[in-house]
């Protein structure tokens, strides 16, 4: 290993939460920080510089959105905000604000871990570029310099902006995209209020790479969010 | 301004009006020129052909006059039987409104509709059962003859020599739907009046044949066929106005009569109805209160408010003005309110009268300007009222005693000064009775002080005039001195009876203001209804010494006195009541409505919406006739109504705060108490999660305890995301947050929630091609899914299929699971949605389901279960397609070539 295991910041309020984050952590092979609260938690970020936060939003102090605007001023650190069901508006709003993805309470460990993975590996090709030409996840196989997409060894046929919507998810595959961030990739500023049109092109993208449309496994729906491509 | 664009006013208001016309009952007109025509007969013969295509035509009265040919079309036709009205002994029979309102058939016959009701119906008039049978939406048929229009009235009687007392305001015939003019030529008729066939032989008397005259009747089909005429013409008009079509006439006439306490007034306002009519024009009819009223006799003032009851029964504005100048106000209204037209009678006053107190009609056409002037002779009527006398207060005995003892002071000081020895000369003492004649003019009427003179010019004579102690009188001159005496007496008289009359009219008027403003006061600080109630009836008891009875509307709209009425407010009265609060309108006593009633019952109106019923019980239904007295009792209930209305509003807003209150704990409640439970579920999961990755693979029995805990906090926590929702649901705060969506992803989220509990089924799925967008909250609908297919999962045998899907509605999509389970018990296939129901094999808690059934109600859409033939439940849900689906713009090309590169 050239270089020291990733750095990760936790900022959570709940001591029961931290310690099994902490044990899953480390046992993991990630150096961790821990905040209680905020204000401490917006210290140590610009303090210890880590690799990833995790930030719980229900903190007791600070409205856990404004605390990831704040880090979003003067940092491009990936952020995972944590939070309960039933808060998707928050969820929708932290990663409007620049937050990288979420984590839904209760969650396992793999969860976790695969979060942390792909955040790190967005944090080291920044700017959406994809790290690899080629992207392959299950039986798709997307070849983006030269724009073919194929489906278990066949090529398919995109509409162009099939096409569009599918590169903008390639390039943040393992990333949940809100319906917000898609609408303004693929089809411009001016579309930002009109998610009806990811959905139907969703669905139709779905009827072209996916081997069970009504039962997808690449192109996950996030409830409420927005979509994530699976890419492991 | 583009020429042919309509009016968007009058667009609005053909709007409204034919708005209110749909929920009204229509109405068909039968209208003749005299009786006879045959109306009843066409009526029936009309209401046959409805009976005969199946409508449920019904007679609710009509009259045959004996007429066999009529009386044979009744054959057939269900006729209402009569209400039996018993009046101080005789039973009269009559229209019975209320077994026409319960009966409700398609189509009812009423005929004659100008009759006057028996005394204890509840209107005045037939024409009033009609409007109240139209407002219900029941459709009439109805037979009138030409000359019951109140606006021809005058006509009429000209041309007939008979005044006809049953008249109908013209809007009858201007609102009705339909008018069928029966008409026949005069020799038919009259042919058919020899023959007997219009009346039985003893009834065609005298007045009868005046009135079949041909002339009359030439003159009387005239005016009905003009009348259908203008009916035609005003419906072009309106189709004319509806399309753009220019108007020709000058836009924007406006009348104005002014009405006075004259016998004619009534003409002028019948003439001015009438020209109205033919200009399309609005009108008002103005009356001003001048100081001179005061001396009004009581038929004058007759006059007066019939021709303003008439004005407002016509259709035209009656308003009352008061001022010093009557034609200054009217001038001022006029010009305020962009009068075309002045309408006045003209004078039959004296040229003296004229000289002296000047003649409106001058004042008027020196002041109007480019306001046309009309002057219409202002003809007596022969049917006006004998006059009485004036309604001042005559002077009492007394007051003539105590004016004709004044006089006797300066015979006493003359006599006086004679014993003293000296001489009084008789111009003195003329002096000395001036002074007490005016003392006594200024201190009484025109009556006293009339008196006092006759007896100063009698004691003068007798004592001071030569000769001494006789009446006779030796110098002609001091025949001038009595002369002046008296016109003193007079002119004094008359100048302080009008003093005092201006005092009282501005006394009247401050405490009519004083009490206003008293009633404001008091409501304006009162905090509570009974404050705002007390407050009312106080004022009316020192404004009017009434004591009257205010009825407020309880949760069902049926209103309830408030407090202990002054008179016996039985059942009969509280119906009264509830009909001037219903419709808004004025009931009881006085009014033209259940007038046998003995209070009178004003609706306390506030803006736009009556919130109760002020009763007052009256002993003369003539106490509130008058314009003063009316309009401040109206200001009083007015003012009581706004009170009212202001303390609903606030008790309406604060409980509003109190359920936003309630809200915002509930809400931040449950927030607090999911956050509580869920954070240690988290921490469990977490903890074994990390246990399950790190156990060592050849302690199989630990992994397998890491995995139970993980499984159960799963579980737990689904049980408690269930109790949750459940109290969302049951506290009505679940709502929907919808979007447009397709229903396959909520379906497929669920699918891979579910993984795990349907490893041992085969699932499969099905939807329509064209599936649209739906309005739904994707989250909450997961969850209904995720509920349904788990409850699936648990209740099969494992490797029985499970089928989920969806189907196009109308307007609707229809989405299902299926199972080929057991199914349910025969019956239960409501109860499985009740809290806690829980089927055969256990698992849940017995809320999964209705939740499902509170989110899907949440969307306005419906759940149900049913038994599928060949075995198994299915539970399928309907989601509404409401509002318009967005548009999306579809793409033109589908993949050709590479595309240029965008990034």
């Amino acid at each position: 290993m050239d270089r020291p295991a990733p750095l990760i910041l936790l900022i959570e309020d709940e001591p029961q939460m931290r310690r099994f984050l902490r044990t899953a952590l480390t046992a993991n092979d990630y150096r961790l920080v821990e905040a209680v609260t905020a204000k401490e938690g917006l210290a140590q970020a610009a303090a210890r510089n880590p690799d990833v936060i995790l930030l719980d939003l229900g903190l007791p102090d600070r409205d856990g959105l404004a605390v990831a605007r704040e880090l979003r001023e003067w940092s491009g650190t990936p952020i995972i905000v944590i939070s309960a069901r039933g808060r998707e508006e928050d969820k929708v709003k932290a990663l409007d604000l620049g937050a990288d993805d979420y984590l839904t309470k209760p969650f396992g460990v793999d969860e976790l871990l695969a979060r942390i993975r792909v955040a790190l590996r967005h944090a080291a090709h920044p700017a959406g570029a994809a790290p690899d030409p080629i992207f392959e996840a299950g039986e798709l196989r997307v070849d983006l310099p030269g724009r073919r997409v194929w489906r278990a060894g066949q090529e398919v046929h995109l509409t162009p902006t099939e096409y569009k919507l599918l590169a903008v998810m390639v390039r943040h595959a393992g990333k949940v995209l809100t319906h917000r961030q898609l609408l303004k990739e693929v089809w411009g500023a001016n579309y930002v209020n009109q998610a009806h049109y990811v959905r139907v092109y969703l669905a139709q993208l779905r009827q072209k790479i996916e081997a069970d449309p009504a039962r997808p496994r690449l192109l996950l729906t996030e409830p409420g969010v927005g979509y994530r491509l699976k890419d492991e | 301004m583009t020429a042919r664009r309509p009016d968007p006013d009058a667009l609005l208001r053909r709007v409204q009006e034919e708005s209110a016309r749909a929920r009204r009952g229509q109405l068909k007109v039968f209208l003749g020129a005299s009786p006879g025509v045959g109306k009843t007969f066409t009526m029936l013969e009309a209401a046959r052909a409805q009976r005969a295509e199946g409508l449920d035509a019904v007679v609710g009265v009509v009259e045959t006059h004996g007429r066999a040919e009529t009386a044979r079309l009744l054959d057939g036709l269900e006729v209402l039987p009569r209400k039996r009205l018993d009046h101080r002994g005789t039973v009269l029979e009559e229209f019975d409104l209320d077994a026409a309102l319960a009966r409700r058939p398609a189509l009812l016959l009423v005929d004659e509709l100008a009759h006057t009701n028996a005394p204890g119906s509840r209107h005045a008039k037939r024409w009033q059962d009609v409007d109240e049978l139209l407002a219900t939406g029941l459709n009439v048929y109805t037979a009138v003859n030409i000359q019951h229009f109140e606006s021809l009235n005058d006509v009429v009687a000209q041309i007939t020599g008979v005044r006809v007392r049953e008249t109908i305001p013209d809007s009858i015939l201007e609102r009705a739907d339909e008018v069928e003019l029966v008409d026949v030529s005069p020799d038919v008729l009259q042919q058919r009046l020899r023959e007997g066939k219009v009346y039985a032989p003893e009834q065609a008397g005298r007045a009868i044949e005046r009135f079949f005259r041909k002339g009359n009747l030439i003159a009387l089909r005239e005016l009905a066929l003009r009348r259908t005429a203008e009916r035609v013409d005003a419906q072009m008009r309106g189709y004319m106005a509806e399309q753009g079509i220019r108007e020709t006439w000058a836009a924007g006439e406006r009348l104005l009569v002014c009405v006075g306490p004259s016998a004619s007034a009534a003409r002028l306002v019948r003439a001015t109805r009438r020209m109205a009519a033919r200009l399309h024009a609005e009108w008002m009819a103005v009356h001003v209160e001048t100081p001179g009223d005061q001396g009004l006799s009581a038929g004058e003032r007759e006059d007066l408010l019939r021709a303003l009851e008439l004005a407002e029964q016509l259709g035209g504005r009656p308003v009352t003005l008061s001022g010093q100048s009557a034609a200054d106000e009217i001038l001022d209204y006029a010009r305020a309110h962009n009068v075309t037209r002045i309408i006045m009678g003209k004078t039959r006053r004296s040229r003296w009268r004229e000289l002296l107190r000047g003649s409106l009609l001058d004042a008027l056409v020196r002041g109007t300007g480019e306001i046309e002037l009309l002057a219409l002779s202002g003809e007596e009527d022969e049917e006006g009222p004998p006059r009485t006398a004036p309604a001042t207060r005559p002077s009492t005995a007394p007051e003539y005693a105590a004016a004709s003892a004044i006089v006797v002071v300066p015979t006493v000081i003359g006599l006086l000064v004679r014993r003293s020895g000296l001489v009084v000369p008789p111009i003195d003492a003329a002096m000395l009775y001036l002074l007490a004649v005016v003392v006594a003019a200024t201190r009484f009427r025109r009556g006293p002080a009339l008196a006092a003179s006759l007896v100063g010019i009698a004691s003068f004579d007798y004592f001071f005039v030569h000769p001494f102690y006789t009446f006779s009188v030796s110098d002609v001159r001091y025949v001038l001195t009595f002369g002046v005496m008296l016109v003193v007496a007079l002119v004094m008289g008359n100048l302080t009876g009008r003093i005092r009359n201006q005092a009282e009219a501005a006394r009247e008027r401050e405490q009519r203001t004083s009490a206003l403003y008293a009633l404001s006061r008091e409501l304006a600080t009162a905090r509570d209804r009974e404050a705002v109630l007390a407050a009312a009836l106080r004022s009316l008891r020192d404004t009017f010494a009434l004591e009257a009875v205010i009825l407020l509307p309880d949760d069902g709209d049926a209103v309830r006195a408030t407090g202990p009425a002054p008179y016996p407010l039985d059942e009969r009265e509280r119906a009264v009541a509830q009909w001037s609060f219903d419709h808004g309108q004025s009931a009881g006593r006085g009014t033209s409505t259940l007038p046998g009633s003995p209070a009178l019952y004003l609706p306390l109106a506030a803006s736009g919406r009556t919130v109760g019923v002020l009763g007052l019980p009256l002993g003369d239904p003539a106490d509130f006739r008058e314009p003063a007295r009316r309009r401040l009792l109206e200001s009083l209930a007015g003012q009581t109504a706004v009170a009212l209305e202001r303390l609903a509003l606030v008790e309406r807003s604060r409980e509003s705060e109190v359920e936003v209150e309630a809200e915002r704990l509930r809400t931040a409640l449950l927030s607090s108490l999911s956050h509580d439970m869920r954070t240690p579920l988290a921490s469990i999961e977490g903890a074994a999660s990390t246990l399950l990755q790190e156990a060592e693979p050849e302690r199989a029995d630990r992994r397998e305890l890491a995995a139970t805990i993980v499984q159960e906090s799963h579980r737990m926590g689904r049980l408690v995301a269930n109790l949750l929702d459940m109290i969302r649901v049951e506290a009505g705060t679940l709502q929907a947050q919808k979007e447009w969506q397709l229903l396959p992803d909520a379906i497929g989220v669920a699918l891979l929630r579910t993984e795990e509990q349907l490893r041992d089924h085969p699932v499969t799925t099905s939807f329509p091609a064209d599936l649209p967008l739906v309005p739904m909250d994707e989250i909450l609908l997961e969850q209904v899914f995720v509920n349904l297919l788990e409850n699936a999962a648990r209740h099969t045998p494992p490797g029985t299929p499970i089928e989920v899907g969806a189907v196009n509605g109308t307007r609707e999509v229809i989405a299902f699971v299926a199972d080929r389970g057991p199914g349910l018990p025969p019956g239960e296939e409501d109860t499985v949605f009740r809290k806690f129901y829980r089927g055969g094999t256990g698992g849940g808690i017995g809320l999964g389901l209705t939740i499902c059934r509170g989110i899907v109600t949440a969307h306005g859409g419906r759940i149900w279960a049913e038994n599928r033939a060949g075995g198994g439940a299915v539970f399928r849900l309907s989601l509404p397609i409401t509002g318009t689906p967005p548009q999306l713009v579809a793409e033109e090309a589908a993949w050709t070539a590479l595309p240029p590169s965008s990034s």
